[in-house]
Order: C-alpha cells, then structure tokens, then sequence
C-alpha cells in the first residue's frame, strides 16, 4: 500500500521536466478532455438509472409482497355469505395479520381511472374485493386456495405474484442494463483515450525518435504521455461528472415516488459513486495510454 | 569497448554491409569514408544499436547487442553520444535544453554553470535560450556535439559532422572532436571528406576505414 502511495505521489508530483520533453498537444489535448467529459456526463445518468432501477425494484417487491387480495364473485344473494366465509377463513390462517373488506367507495375508487367518478357501483355485479397484509412469516397461499375453494367457491386469491414477478424482473434487467452501460461507456473512453493517446504518439514520432537515441528508457517516454493523458481524463471526468450531478438534482421529484424518471436520482451514500467516475476515468486513461505507448515503442530501437 | 565480429546487414534481400570485423579501443581515432550509399550512417547505427546485424555479432562494452534488453539499450546510448547527419532536435525545447536533453532523459541533476561552459566551449553561449529552428546549420552541428558529450561517453559517433557547414567551421568542429579524443575519448567520423581527413591526421593518429564493395577496408596509407 505503502509502494503504491509512493508511486502516486510521483505520478502526481509536478515534473516538469518530464512533461516538456513531449511537445504540447492541443487537439488530442482536447479530444481527450471532451472524450472524458463526455463519458463521465453519461456514466452518471447511467449510474443513476441502475439506483433508480435499483430503487424501484425493491418497492415494487416489498409493497406487492406484503399484501394479496381476495376476489370473491358469486350472484348477489350469495356474496355476503361467502364474505363471511372468507374472512372466517382468514381469521384461522396463520400469516395473516389483517383483513378487510374494500367499502363501495375504495372500490369506486379503484375502477375510476376506467369507468369515471360517477360510476353507481352498487348497481352493478362487481365482486367484492378483501385486502389482505401479510404477518410475519408469510402465508402458505396454496393453502389458503385449497380453503377458499372448499369453504367460498366463488373467492380468487390474487398473491401478487404474477404481477411482482415481471416486474421485479423489469426492475433487475434496467439494473443490469444500467450496469452493462456503465461498463461500455467506460470501454468506449477507453478506446477514445485510447486513439487519442496513439494519434500523439503518432504525431510525435520524432521526438520519441530522438528521446530514444540519447538514452530515453521506453517507462520514461510512456510517462509523460500517460501522465498527460491520465490527468486530462481525471480533469475532464471531473468536468462531466459535475455537470451531471447538477442535472439529475434538479430533475423534479415525483409526487408519489413511484414514477420511474422522476425517481432518476441519487440518494444518501449515493451521491459518492459519481464522485469516484474522475478516479477511474483517470485509472482507465492510465492502463489505456500506457499499454497504447509501450506497445508503439516497442516498434522502434 | 565497441567490437563486431563479421557482420553484416541486410535491407529486404539485398546485403548492404558484409562480414565487416571492428575492434574500437579506448581513446582510439577512426575516420569511416565511402562513396554516398555505400553505408556509413547503417554502420554507425549498428554501433550504436539503432540497426541489429542480420549475421554476425556486436558487442559493446563487453554485452552481445542482439541479447541486450531495451532499457540496456538505452543505457548503452548514455555511453555512446551520437551527432547525427541531420541534427535531430526536439523543437519547442530552447537550444539549453536540447543540448541537456541526456541528462533530463537520465534523471540527472543539470548543473546549469557545467551547461553554460560547454555551450561556451562549442562557442552557443549567446544563441542558449534560441529555438533550434532559429539556429545555422554550424550551430546546429554545434549544438549536436554538445549533446552528445554532455553525458561524458565513453564514445563518440559523428555521421557527417560537417556536410552542412563552411571550411572554417569545419576546421572548428574537428578541433572540438580532436579535444575530446585528447581527453580520452574514443571518436567515429564517418565523412567524405578527404581534406578533413587530412587535416586531423595532422592533429591526431587517426586510421582511415572505408567501406567499398559492402566491405570494410583499412585505407589509411592511400591517403
């Protein structure tokens, strides 16, 4: 740990010296920087979109989980019978912390969205619908089924499932998408850096030539163009990265929390990973230029 | 201190150079002449390991080159100073610069009075803090002295060290290369210059080798 401070602080300690040998290069200089920039602006959005996705994931599956809702349909003389039946079975079944019965009104409520306000929900066959919290250990659903069919025929238990499932699975591949993202972004900046890093060794040919034959080791002349390359990256990660940060604080909140691009945004320790992007921009920029240097000198004596 | 042993060398599947056997001493003199072609700067190149032999061996400072690491290389070339044909400086580094070039590629400390004095010596003093691009060709050639004596080597190679200068800075140049060989220094001048030749055999115990026919010949006494 020690040996890689030290060689930090060298890395990152001002030689001049060493820098002046390679003539300044102001479009790869440039290409560099915005490449960088560019990359780290994006990786933040990426970032963000694997928390978020992240985020949401976990919502959906605890608020669906948590909960399960009993249809019961049957001709109306027999659906309080069978509502009685039902919450009776409830009652006994282990798992369960509360059950109710949604009044008219929440059920207008749920169905308002399709039919409008006004809907007369007492004139019309629409089941009776109990929500049911799970307790702490769960319920055994099949169980359950196997109950409601003997004691109320016309009652369905919907666990959620079938809903939770696609849904964290949507959740988990947005992460996934996130995070593949985030890994082509950083090999995309590193074949920019990459190219850039080439078309300077290219452009300096002769003074590489020249730095060669009067007595320049190979780490020498890669050092001052990985230094170069390495600080521009770090400096123009740095840049994107701001720039980004600022954006995704000021994307509006959602009212509820549960819209998916208004939850696109850091939260608590969150806000560190953005942070870290200049760092491996610059780490990336280091193995991208120095692999690209070593291997352009080894072509000349 | 620099040896090859029946080399040759070959660009594509023609031979330019063949089965050519060298022995420099310490302190020794040799002018290499030739026709234009005939291969001086390869033969400097091999000296200084800038070209492998394709059949033979060199061996410099007791170490086969073609076995040398890259980094050997390198600190083989802090033995060797080079002034080369063309004068090859780093453009946007002043002339102070260029000429302690070896010194900052080493990691060395540049003592800048050691510096200023041999810049004085190679009369540079004043055109210092010039750009190479700003220089003559004879402060060019000047200045590539400089250069290749700074890291004090044990050897030096001269690829045509006046071919772009005037009679008396010629004579100025020899002067400086005849000093250094007075101080110990072993000196390659590959020219065609008969006069040159002429006149540092009046100076100094210079042997005269020519390559004709790709083949390395003792030509002292036909001169």
């Amino acid at each position: 740990m020690k040996r890689y401070l030290v060689l930090a602080r060298a890395f990152l300690a001002s030689d001049l010296q060493s820098d002046r040998v390679v003539p300044p290069s102001g479009f790869t200089a440039r290409l560099t920087v915005f490449a960088a920039a560019a990359m780290a602006f994006l990786a933040v959005f990426a970032l963000a979109l694997s928390f978020a996705a992240g985020r949401l994931s976990d919502r959906w599956s605890d608020a669906l989980a948590q909960s399960a809702t009993i249809r019961v349909s049957a001709p109306q003389d027999q659906i309080d019978r069978q509502v009685t039946a039902v919450m009776g079975v409830l009652e006994t079944t282990p798992g369960i912390a509360s059950a109710r019965q949604l009044p008219p009104e929440e059920t207008q409520a749920l169905l308002a969205p399709w039919f409008g306000p006004d809907l007369p929900v007492e004139t019309l066959p629409i089941p009776a619908l109990i929500e049911l919290v799970e307790g702490g250990g769960g319920f055994d659903a099949e169980g359950l089924r196997l109950r409601l069919q003997a004691e109320a025929p016309g009652a369905v238990l919907d666990d959620h499932d079938r809903w939770r499932r696609p849904l964290v699975a949507a959740a988990g591949r947005m992460k996934l998408l996130a995070t593949g993202s985030l890994l082509l972004i950083g090999a995309a900046m590193a074949a920019m850096i990459t190219l850039a890093a080439q078309a300077a060794l290219a452009a300096n040919g002769q003074v590489i030539r020249v730095l060669r034959l009067v007595g320049a080791r190979d780490v020498y002349i890669a050092r001052a163009f990985v230094r170069r390359f390495t600080l521009r990256a770090a400096g123009g990660a740095a840049v994107g990265a701001a720039l980004a940060m600022i954006a995704v604080a000021l994307i509006p909140a959602g009212d509820d929390g549960e819209g998916f691009l208004t939850g696109l945004s850091f939260e608590g320790g969150e806000w560190i990973w953005p942070l870290l992007l200049p760092l491996m921009a610059a780490g990336v920029a280091f193995a991208a230029t120095r692999a690209a240097a070593l291997r352009a000198l080894k072509g000349l004596m | 201190m620099i040896e090859l042993e029946n080399v040759s060398y070959g660009y594509g599947s023609g031979e330019l150079l063949t089965e050519m056997s060298l022995k420099l001493a310490p302190g020794s003199f040799h002018f290499l002449t030739g026709p234009s072609g005939a291969g001086k700067t390869t033969f400097l190149k091999l000296l200084y390991a800038e070209l492998m032999p394709s059949a033979g061996q060199v061996t410099a400072f007791g170490n086969d080159v073609r076995s040398m690491a890259r980094d050997d290389i390198a600190l083989l070339r802090r033995r060797v100073g080079v002034v080369h044909q063309d004068c090859q400086f780093l453009d946007h580094l002043s002339l102070a610069e260029n000429v302690a070039l070896p010194l900052t590629v080493a990691d060395r400390e540049i003592d800048t009075r050691e510096l200023v004095e041999l810049l004085g010596w190679v009369g540079l003093k004043a055109q210092m803090d010039s750009l190479p691009p700003a220089l003559s060709g004879g402060e060019r050639q000047r200045a590539a002295l400089a250069r290749a004596v700074i890291m004090a080597p044990d050897v030096i190679l001269a690829d045509e060290p006046t071919g772009n200068v005037d009679w008396e800075m010629s004579l100025k140049l020899l002067t400086l290369l005849v000093e250094l060989n007075r101080m110990g220094k072993t000196i390659v001048i590959a020219t065609h210059d008969m006069n040159l030749i002429r006149s540092a055999k009046a100076q100094v115990a210079a042997r005269v080798l020519r390559i004709k026919g790709r083949r390395l010949h003792l030509a002292g006494a036909d001169l």
